[in-house]
């Protein structure tokens, strides 16, 4: 207890308090960092190896169908404002596409990502609060109400510039069109179809019936519980295509995934041939100088065709190894500055 | 800490108004208007006792702390974009989401706030609510009542050991002298008593108080803080008038000690007591950095306004491309599309919103915690922890400790700084023949001879041995067996003064060191011999002025025995009661020993002492054989030993060391003053008879007559007669009958002289000791102007000093003494590696030139080789002509050398030793005020710069400040001043950073300082190490901090581009707002707090690595432009490599932000990895655990959030994407290419040109034989390569 107090105010002596803890203290000069210079490069260059080289694999097919040339077989819609033009694009493949196909379509100059177009929706609606049926909120001004005064379900922005050109895809055997089934399950998030939106409770056994009081966004043909009349399980706010149209775009180009061919005799992909593809061109892009394309495309673990990452790994592990080697030079001439003093 | 409402400020404003009209302030006793109400009373514009220093109440807390709150910029910057998030046209976030940042740090200021007021509110009401007595007319006795209820006109009567409830002027004390031991160590921290008197004509003696039937008024002046200062008179009705000071005046908060009561009218209460005048909050003190930072966030300002006209031009110009507008461009709920001129100004403040990241807030919260952190372990070093005082480094002052890592110029004070400030009386002069004390030096030289401590020991465990003292065997039963088991401490301890190992130099100045004089034989013989026969004589005169000639107060053993058992309960405490006893036993013992060993000597004294001068050790062995004949005189004479312990049982409480030695001095040749009261001293003569002295008056030592007088009736001879004691210059000149042609005096006179020239050649200071018989009609005469000049309530400090002067004339000398004050340990060291880390040392004392020039050169400040201009002059041209030559010469010298004064130090380090004429200053304080005048401070300034060390003598407190002020402003150089006293204080509040020495002179100086340490010695390793690390640490950090929101932020603005310059955010908020709260604060916060780029080994051994410091080397302007360089190229890095990853892919917005965020986090984790240079324990769990902790909170955010912070969703975007190998593939290489040049530069530049540090810390990785060898080459040639030397094979490897 004395003894304490005689020195009650002495500090600890520990290793933390004197800052005397064990230490790791590189010191970065050339001759340590040539190895691991060396050994990044080369990974790299591994890396981008594997990288391009699987890229290379990846068949995509895009055709472009806004139909801006006059020689465009879709000029012709492009031109008109009338609704439900058709257009035809026929293509041949000289291989087989291997499957699984994924077929996109894409927009350009289109921003998904423009501020107050994202926050135009009502996130009560979509997970099936009928309450917000009635009165959506403010968000979705001015897409809330229609000019009667009628809630708009789905409402905002977003929904109403829905993505609604369709496309069907024939092989053309012989002269005769054989129609390439698509398969619009799954191409949305699991997440998205299964937890985050939900449609309103049935009432009276039916959906449409959970929607009465409302109307269909402007831009809509039909609304939202009967988007599509082949799958009832495929409509409300459950729509594939709807899920993967509110899902985003990061940047103004990009392609959303509308397809997948994986059925029947094109499970194993699109054997060579010719293939017609028809487009109900509805959505209008050239007001703002946008374009719209079609996409074919294999995946593969890296998922989309893309040379840049293989490309950038070569060049940075290239790089490197330069880098590797400067040092040496660098390493060595210090070295022999050295040995002179 | 003190802060009053407005609303009290302005109450008080009024009242101090009104008193401003009356420069007095009247206090007629309540006691009349007891029952009367509170309109009717005399002084009910005066202010009551209870204190209040909390801020808010209850009910005013919320409304009252955020107005105080939004006083900050910062907060204002925040609220401001919360408001802006409000506006639907602006809002970037959702505006709930957006005032979480705002709410978060208000909400954790407010609950600190509240915490601290509270506390504050609980010390004032427990102050408030302390009981006190007070009298009461009715009850016509003191009734107790509480602090709270004390007003102005008050009676209060203050018991021993109680604190003081106000301002009260002595009327009455149990004393029968009139006198009140009063402790202000809850005041400024002395810890010795001060004596307090009542009033004169006040002191009824003997007489129970009675206040009632006081009918006088008190005149005295308005509030204010001076301590030392009051002044006033109490008129009776029949205008009488008897004058006071501040020796009647007790202070609030002080202890009452030794005096069973005291009694007083209440002058000032609560709020207007000097106490509580003088209790500011903490200064604020803003670093050198801080300051520069503040002008780099100005920069961020601007590039964040830079930044915002980009995204709201660029919104305008985008909007503008469309003919018609698409459909992802919403309207506005009419349906209507804004102009793009007007959206684009909107879009001005939306960026401000989404990028106001860029201006660091943050910043300043993450510096006030490193700044904690780094003063957590200042204050934890061992290595400037003392252990005889038990105390710490004590950083004062919170938020400058990277100054410390900045100095230029150092100024010190000399005594108790360089010095040990422990008088020791050395040699003196007696009618001109002088007394060179041999033996005492022989014993002085054996205590300062190092490396012989565990003789010491032995001796003192042998002289201990024995049961020597009864009394100690009672007093200290329990600690005395102790003793044996701690002599190892003590006899460590003795060296030190072991007196001070309580709280604060308790029993001030009386370790054995001072207390023990051998007496010089011959001086013995002499006085004997006039004691013998005459019973006078100046050598009895001599002694008697030296043990009465002084403000000592003496106490009894038992009054410190009182003493030490209330401190114990007071709440300043802090000191061991096991130290105390153990003192008691210690000195009490050297008392002892040495008067016993002076018995011995006049018993024999025919036989000189059995000491042998020359050699120490056998001194040791004589005084321990010393003992034995002492031990038998006590056995054989028992009734000696007991009068010989009483009047051992005094202690003495000195005001100032010299005063102790000397006191200490007359007491060895058998003087002992054995009391003091404000009436009466007594002095017991060698022959045993007590002389008790009539103290007639005593003109008190200021700074300006530089001598202090005491005036006694002899009591024998009945004649009045004064005893002077000065500075010799001061006493010289009042010396009668010098110039009188051949006469005694003068030859005395000239002799003394030449003494006092040798004292002071030797470094000992100087004091002159004179006496004047003074006849009955002039004394009477002077006495009566004495006592007007007491009174007067104006000039009364002017005319006490010329009634000072009137009387101090015509003086006899007597003779001189010469006090050595040691050099504290490793004082030429210290000077030396401060020198060497480029600092310029300057010493300012008040001392003389001599003395001040013999420290100067024995702490190695000055070199024989010096040149040495030296400036004493009372003519303002000779000064101005000598300045000028000295200049011209100077200039002459540089100019040969075609260098930079300024940088000739930095570049010496690397081109070796120049051949430059180190130059020293010696100016005094007279010259010094010309050379400071508007006309001349330039070429003084100028000169200075070249100069090596500069030596201001006989300076002022006030010269002193103003010469750091002068340097300071003109050379706009960080300045440190470092000092011990009272006098420093203006020069320690003057400089950068002011460091007190806590020593001998009580706690002024550590109060008025930023830091305070115990030894001069401890500066080294503070500014070297702790101040380097610190700074290094600290402007790394800020650097790293201006790079990290830079880089951060960039990422959204170059997503603008993408979006329209909309004002997207790819990045959820949250996740935006747990970046820099959770993922990346903590890794910069503990490398300000924890880095260690060198060691402070080698630190100290190679100071010149303090110079980066000093030169801002760590933080410039271009650091920070290429740190926002850096920013700049890491953002576009990490967004680009994504973008062009997936440009043309499915991706939704916030998938493509989470590699982005995640590459982000890698690559400022891994930035500061670089710049990490050592790595702890600490280091990789922080650094590890803040990339786990990201993963972690990411994951769980995006599991559980499935619509929380609508639009971003981000209900599993963070798992999908973490189940992409491409998201690994993009957030490597993204990491890489970012780190990539920085990573090379740094390495290029670590093998191409390192810098000096990295030599050092190339040098810790030798062994460390081959590394003291490489110091000693490096500081040895210092031109040479020194990385040519490294690796050479020379060093054999250990």
């Amino acid at each position: 207890m004395k003894n304490e107090g005689e020195t009650a105010q002495r500090p600890d002596n520990t290793a933390f308090t004197q800052q005397r803890l064990p230490a790791w203290q590189p010191i970065l000069s050339a001759g340590i960092v040539i190895p691991g210079f060396l050994v990044i490069g080369l990974a790299f260059i591994g890396i981008g190896v594997g990288l391009f080289l699987t890229s290379q694999t990846i068949q995509v097919l895009e055709m472009d169908y806004t139909g801006v040339a006059t020689d465009s077989s879709c000029f012709r819609c492009s031109m008109t404002s009338s609704q439900n033009c058709t257009c035809e694009i026929t293509f041949s493949l000289d291989k087989l596409f291997t499957g699984p196909v994924f077929f996109y379509y894409g927009l350009s100059n289109y921003y998904q990502n423009f501020r107050k177009y994202g926050v135009s929706l009502d996130y009560y609606q979509l997970s099936g609060d009928t309450q917000y049926f009635t009165s959506p909120q403010s968000v979705c001004s001015p897409y809330s109400y229609d000019n009667q005064n009628r809630p708009i379900v789905p409402c905002g922005a977003i929904a109403n510039s829905m993505f609604n050109d369709t496309f069907e895809l024939y092989q053309i055997i012989n002269g005769t069109k054989n129609l390439v089934p698509l398969d619009g399950k799954g191409i949305a998030w699991w997440t998205d179809y299964n937890i985050k939106y939900r449609n309103p409770s049935f009432v009276n056994g039916s959906l449409a019936n959970a929607f009465a009081g409302t109307v269909k966004p402007i831009n809509w043909p039909k609304p939202a519980y009967d988007l599509d009349s082949t799958d009832p399980n495929n409509n409300g706010f459950l729509n594939q295509d709807f899920l993967v149209w509110m899902r985003r775009a990061a940047l103004p180009q990009f392609r959303k995934l509308y397809r997948r061919i994986t059925e029947g005799n094109y499970a194993a992909g699109l054997p060579a041939g010719n293939y017609s593809m028809t487009v109900h061109y509805n959505y209008p892009v050239l007001t703002f100088d946008g374009r719209k394309k079609v996409v074919f495309s294999n995946v593969s673990w890296m998922g989309g065709r893309n040379d840049f990452l293989g490309i950038a790994y070569l060049v940075v592990g290239s790089l490197c190894v330069v880098m590797s080697i400067i040092m040496l030079i660098v390493y060595a001439k210090f070295k022999f500055s050295d040995d002179d003093a | 800490m003190t802060w009053t409402s407005p609303l009290t400020l302005f109450q008080r404003g009024w009242t101090r108004h009104r008193d401003q009209d009356r420069p007095i302030r009247k206090v007629v006793s309540n006691l009349p208007f007891e029952d009367l109400r509170k309109r009717e009373q005399p002084n009910r514009q005066y202010e009551g006792n209870a204190i209040k220093t909390n801020k808010y109440r209850l009910w005013s807390f919320l409304p009252m702390n955020l107005f105080e709150q939004f006083h900050r910029l910062a907060n204002i910057y925040f609220v401001g974009l919360a408001i802006l998030n409000f506006i639907p046209v602006v809002n970037a976030f959702q505006p709930e989401v957006a005032l979480i940042p705002i709410c978060i740090i208000l909400a954790l200021t407010a609950v600190k706030d509240g915490w601290e007021d509270f506390r504050r509110y609980q010390t004032d009401q427990q102050l408030n609510n302390m009981p006190c007595f007070i009298f009461r007319r009715r009850l016509m006795c003191f009734v107790e009542r509480r602090w709270k209820d004390v007003r102005v006109g008050d009676f209060v009567k203050v018991l021993s050991n109680e604190i003081i409830p106000a301002d009260i002027l002595l009327l009455h004390t149990s004393d029968p002298n009139g006198v009140c031991h009063m402790e202000t160590a809850n005041l400024d921290g002395e810890t010795n008593l001060k004596q307090r008197k009542v009033v004169p004509g006040f002191s009824t003696l003997g007489e129970p108080f009675q206040p009632q039937t006081f009918d006088s008024t008190v005149v005295c002046e308005n509030p204010n803080n001076n301590l030392n200062l009051f002044k006033g008179f109490i008129e009776r009705p029949d205008k009488r008038r008897s004058g006071f000071g501040i020796d009647s005046l007790l202070l609030r908060g002080c202890t009452v000690r030794n005096t069973d009561d005291a009694a007083g009218i209440v002058v000032y209460a609560g709020h207007e007591t000097k106490s509580m005048l003088n209790n500011n909050g903490p200064r604020y003190k803003r670093s050198k950095i801080e300051r520069k930072m503040n002008t780099d966030v100005l920069f961020c300002v601007l590039l964040l306004f830079f930044m915002c006209l980009i995204g709201a031009l660029g919104h305008a110009i985008w909007l503008e491309t469309f003919s018609t507008m698409p459909s992802y461009i919403v309207p506005d709920s009419n349906g209507n599309y804004i102009s793009s001129a007007l959206a684009g100004f909107y879009m001005f403040f939306t960026m401000i919103i989404l990028l106001q990241v860029m201006i660091p807030v943050s910043l300043y919260v993450s510096i006030e915690l490193v700044k904690m952190g780094q003063i957590f372990f200042i204050t934890q070093d061992a290595e400037l922890y003392d252990q005889e005082l038990d105390s710490r480094v004590q950083c004062r002052a919170l938020n400058i400790t990277e100054d410390l890592g900045q100095i230029q110029y150092v100024f010190s004070d000399k005594t108790g700084t360089l010095t040990e400030n422990k008088m020791v009386f050395k040699r003196c002069t007696i009618m001109g023949t002088e007394y060179c004390h041999e033996e005492n030096a022989a014993r002085l030289a054996v205590i300062n001879g190092g490396g012989n401590e565990e003789e010491e020991v032995t001796i003192y465990q042998k002289t201990k041995l024995p049961p020597l003292f009864p009394l100690e065997e009672l007093q200290d039963d329990h600690t005395g067996h102790k003793n044996h088991a701690n002599t190892q401490v003590a006899a460590a301890s003795r060296r030190r003064s072991k007196v001070a190992a309580g709280a604060q130099s308790d029993m001030a100045f009386s370790s054995p060191l001072e207390t023990v004089v051998v007496p010089d034989r011959k001086l013995m013989l002499e006085v004997d011999h006039q004691m013998a026969s005459i019973q006078t004589g100046p050598y009895l005169d001599f002694f008697l002025a030296l043990a009465i000639c002084n403000t000592v107060v003496v106490s009894t053993l038992t009054a410190q025995r009182q003493r030490v058992k209330g401190r114990r309960n007071s709440s300043y405490s802090g000191s061991s009661s096991h130290n105390m006893g153990q003192w008691f036993k210690i000195s009490s013992l050297q008392k002892f020993f040495s008067s016993m060993r002076f018995k011995r000597n006049r018993e024999t004294m025919a036989d000189p002492f059995a000491i042998d001068e020359d050699e120490p050790d056998t001194f040791h062995i004589s005084s321990v054989s010393d003992s034995r004949p002492g031990q038998k005189v006590i056995s054989s004479e028992g009734k000696d030993k007991r009068s010989l312990s009483r009047s051992e049982e005094v202690c003495y409480e000195a005001h100032s060391p010299d005063e102790a030695a000397l006191i200490h001095a007359a007491k060895a040749y058998g003087f002992t003053m054995v009391e003091r009261t404000p009436r009466y001293v007594t002095v017991k003569l060698p022959n045993e008879t007590l002389l008790k002295f009539e103290v007639l008056d005593v003109l008190t030592f200021d700074s300006t007559r530089r001598r202090m007088s005491i005036i006694v009736r002899h009591p024998h001879t009945n004649e009045i007669i004064m005893y002077t004691k000065g500075a010799d210059s001061a006493v010289m000149e009042k010396l009668g009958n010098v110039f009188s042609v051949e006469s005694a005096a003068k030859r005395i006179a000239v002799r003394t002289q030449k003494d006092l020239d040798m004292y002071a050649r030797d470094g000992l200071r100087t004091l002159c000791f004179a006496k004047k018989v003074i006849s009955e009609q002039e004394f009477k005469a002077w006495f009566t102007s004495r006592q007007e000049a007491l009174s007067a309530i104006d000039e009364k400090e002017e005319r006490l000093m010329e009634t000072a002067n009137d009387i101090e004339n015509n003086l006899t000398l007597l003779g001189a003494t010469g006090i050595e004050d040691r050099l504290q340990e490793n004082v030429p060291e210290t000077i030396q590696a401060l020198r060497r880390a480029g600092m310029q040392v300057w010493v300012l004392t008040g001392d003389k030139p001599e003395t001040a020039v013999n420290i100067a050169y024995s702490c190695k400040l000055l070199d024989h080789e010096d040149l040495v201009f030296t400036f004493t002059t009372n003519k303002k041209s000779v000064c101005k002509m000598r300045l000028e030559d000295t200049l011209s010469e100077v200039r002459r010298t540089w100019g040969g050398l075609g260098l930079d004064p300024q940088f000739r130090g930095y570049n010496s380090t690397f081109t070796g030793p120049l051949m430059e004429p180190s130059i020293g200053l010696v100016i005094d304080g007279p010259t010094l005020n010309m050379a400071l005048s508007e006309d001349l401070v330039e070429q003084f300034v100028e000169l200075c710069k070249h100069c090596r060390a500069v030596l201001c003598c006989r300076v002022t407190p006030l010269q002193k400040s103003s010469v750091v002020k002068v340097i300071r402003q003109k050379l706009r150089v960080m300045t440190l001043a470092v000092g011990d006293g009272a006098n420093d204080v203006n020069m320690i509040q003057a400089a950068d950073v002011g460091i007190g020495v806590s020593g001998q002179e009580g706690m002024q100086a550590v109060m008025a300082s930023d830091f305070a340490i115990t030894r001069f010695k401890h500066l080294q390793r503070l500014l070297l190490v702790h101040g380097h690390w610190c700074y290094s640490r600290l402007a790394n950090m800020v650097i790293y901090f201006f790079y990290k929101n830079v880089a951060y932020v960039n990422l959204l603005f170059w997503y603008q581009f993408f979006c329209g310059f909309s004002g997207t955010a790819m990045i959820d908020y949250w996740l935006m707002i747990f970046f820099n709260l959770f993922f990346t604060s903590a890794p910069p916060i503990m490398f300000g707090i924890m880095d260690k780029e060198v060691s402070d080994s080698t630190l100290l051994s190679l100071p010149e690595l303090y110079r980066r410091g000093q030169h801002s080397e760590g933080y410039r302007r271009s650091t920070f432009w290429i740190a926002i360089l850096d920013a700049f190229y890491q953002s576009l890095v990490c967004f680009f490599i994504p973008y062009w990853t997936y440009n043309d892919s499915d991706i939704g917005i916030f998938s493509f932000g989470t590699p982005m965020n995640t590459v982000s986090l890698f690559t400022i984790i891994l930035h500061l990895a670089i710049e990490i240079k050592s790595w702890t324990v600490v280091h990789w769990v922080i650094m590890v655990g803040s990339v786990l902790v990201y993963f972690i909170l990411t994951l769980a955010y995006s599991a559980i959030c499935i619509s929380c912070n609508p639009p971003s969703d981000p209900y599993w975007i963070m798992h999908k994407q973490m189940a992409d190998p491409m998201f690994y593939l993009v957030c490597v290489l993204t990491t890489v290419v970012a780190l990539l040049p920085r990573y090379t530069l740094r390495v290029l530049k670590g093998t191409l040109a390192p810098s000096l540090h990295l030599r050092a810390r190339q040098l810790e990785r030798l062994p460390s034989s081959c590394r003291e060898q490489q110091i000693r080459e490096w500081r040895g040639f210092r031109d040479t390569c020194i990385s040519a030397s490294l690796s050479s094979t020379a060093c054999p490897s250990a």
